[in-house]
């Protein structure tokens, strides 16, 4: 028996006092020794910034494999949850600190990304896109969503080292070098 | 963006004619949209933030295929009543909120997080941005969460919201809505949508609402009012289920059959 899915929604102007939360894009406490900083900006199709978005990150821990520790909601700065959320702010900029992805060991060949969704006021669903790491070039090369696209759309889905411990990865809604989004299956 | 803005009769007209399109499209065989469009040009603020190229498709991979896992250690009790979060009673009419969230094949998805936010009883959030001169109610802040249980359902009790104004075109007024955010089995069912009200008179007017082109499509964002659920002397009550798209068991099948 199959159903028809709900339909999404625009998460609107009004979600500050619902969705973001303390520590909401800390995966790690930002003074951890394993910290990245992963930051960048949201750009609305005339490339100005989008003050209202809602960015969420989910992803595998060091060790490449799933975790399914609850506590992201309410941090205890010891237990890493794979999740994070942050809000844009008035230039459009969102942050959080993390930990890069590892290899998953009983998939070396796969190349280790961060699941992404975004939304906004002014977009009407949610958008899934990847982040991949510059550090596992060989693995991104070989990649099949990466090598399926031309090198432009590749630039969109991989951040690129801005600092030590320090990852940029912008995200555009529309226009040049819109971000390359995802649909599954 | 021109600056002057479109009349409820423009932005009507619009609504309208996307539709009349759609239907036309259907009878000359198009597919169903069971979606929003994230191109919806009656909602203005969606012409610069929607995506120009169609989604690239791809299998989702072991991480999108798991959700985060979110605990009782994550939200209390208290957080899904949000008449009780303050010392005194909100103002409007109290309400119960409740169905299942379900996967694309009908099964309960368990203990998963909902978050919702919506307006108090007079259409006004708490938010410094919102200038809409209605009364703040220091009883309700609006933001609830819980944790489905074990056959998937949840159950709000909050207020009715009120319609409130916008400034997507002159005189818009959002259809009565709750905001509901909500987690799947796996990462690519996450959803953020709208709850609606049934019967609204603001329905053909708004162009979030309209987004969807499809009749079906509209009406599965809208709760039924269920006397059942409505208890003597204290609150009214709907019933609005949710339905995420697949689920990781639909995927791990394909994968396996491949």
């Amino acid at each position: 028996m199959t159903s028809q899915p709900t339909p999404g929604q625009t998460v609107g102007p009004f979600f500050h006092y619902s969705l973001p939360y303390d520590d909401g894009p800390e995966l790690v406490g930002p003074y951890d020794a394993r910290a990245v900083t992963l930051h960048g900006y949201l750009y609305d199709g005339h490339g100005d910034p989008v003050p209202d978005g809602l960015i969420e990150i989910w992803q595998v821990g060091e060790a490449g494999t799933v975790v399914q520790e609850t506590g992201s909601l309410r941090r205890d700065h010891r237990t890493f949850t794979g999740f994070g959320r942050a809000q844009t702010d008035a230039d459009g900029h969102f942050r959080f600190f993390t930990v890069i992805p590892g290899i998953d060991p009983k998939r070396p060949d796969v190349a280790p990304f961060i699941a992404v969704v975004v939304l906004a006021r002014g977009l009407l669903d949610k958008l899934h896109t990847r982040i991949y790491l510059p550090g596992y070039a060989d693995l991104n090369a070989a990649d099949p969503l990466l090598t399926s696209l031309d090198p432009a759309e590749r630039d969109t889905l991989t951040a690129t080292e801005d600092g030590e411990g320090s990852l940029r990865h912008d995200l555009r809604l529309q226009g040049e070098n819109e971000t390359v989004f995802l649909a599954f299956g | 963006m021109d600056d002057e803005l479109a009349t409820q009769s423009q932005i009507t007209a619009e609504i309208r004619a996307a539709h009349a399109d759609y239907a036309a499209g259907r009878e000359a065989g198009a597919p169903a949209e069971t979606r929003t469009r994230t191109d919806f040009p009656p909602y203005r603020s969606s012409v610069l933030r929607h995506p120009t190229k169609d989604p690239r498709h791809v299998d989702p991979e072991i991480i999108e295929l798991w959700s985060p896992a979110f605990g009782h250690s994550d939200v209390a009790p208290i957080e899904a009543d949000l008449t009780a979060q303050h010392t005194g009673e909100p103002l409007g009419e109290r309400i119960v909120v409740t169905g299942k969230l379900l996967d694309g094949e009908g099964r309960p998805v368990r203990r998963q997080l909902i978050e919702l936010w919506q307006a108090n009883a007079g259409g006004r959030y708490i938010h410094k941005r919102d200038r809409h001169p209605a009364p703040l109610d220091p009883n309700f802040t609006g933001t609830g969460r819980l944790i489905t249980d074990d056959d998937g359902t949840y159950r709000f009790t909050t207020i009715k919201p009120g319609a409130y104004p916008w400034k997507n075109h002159d005189n818009a007024w959002r259809p009565a809505h709750i905001h509901f955010s909500v987690f799947g089995d796996s990462f690519t069912q996450r959803l953020i949508t709208q709850m609606y009200f049934p019967g609204d008179p603001l329905f053909p007017l708004d162009p979030i609402y309209n987004s969807m082109v499809d009749d079906a499509a509209r009406e599965r964002l809208v709760a039924a009012y269920d006397h059942d659920l409505t208890s003597p002397e204290w609150s009214l009550g709907y019933r609005w289920d949710i339905v995420l798209t697949g689920s990781k068991a639909t995927w791990f099948e394909r994968s396996g059959e491949e």
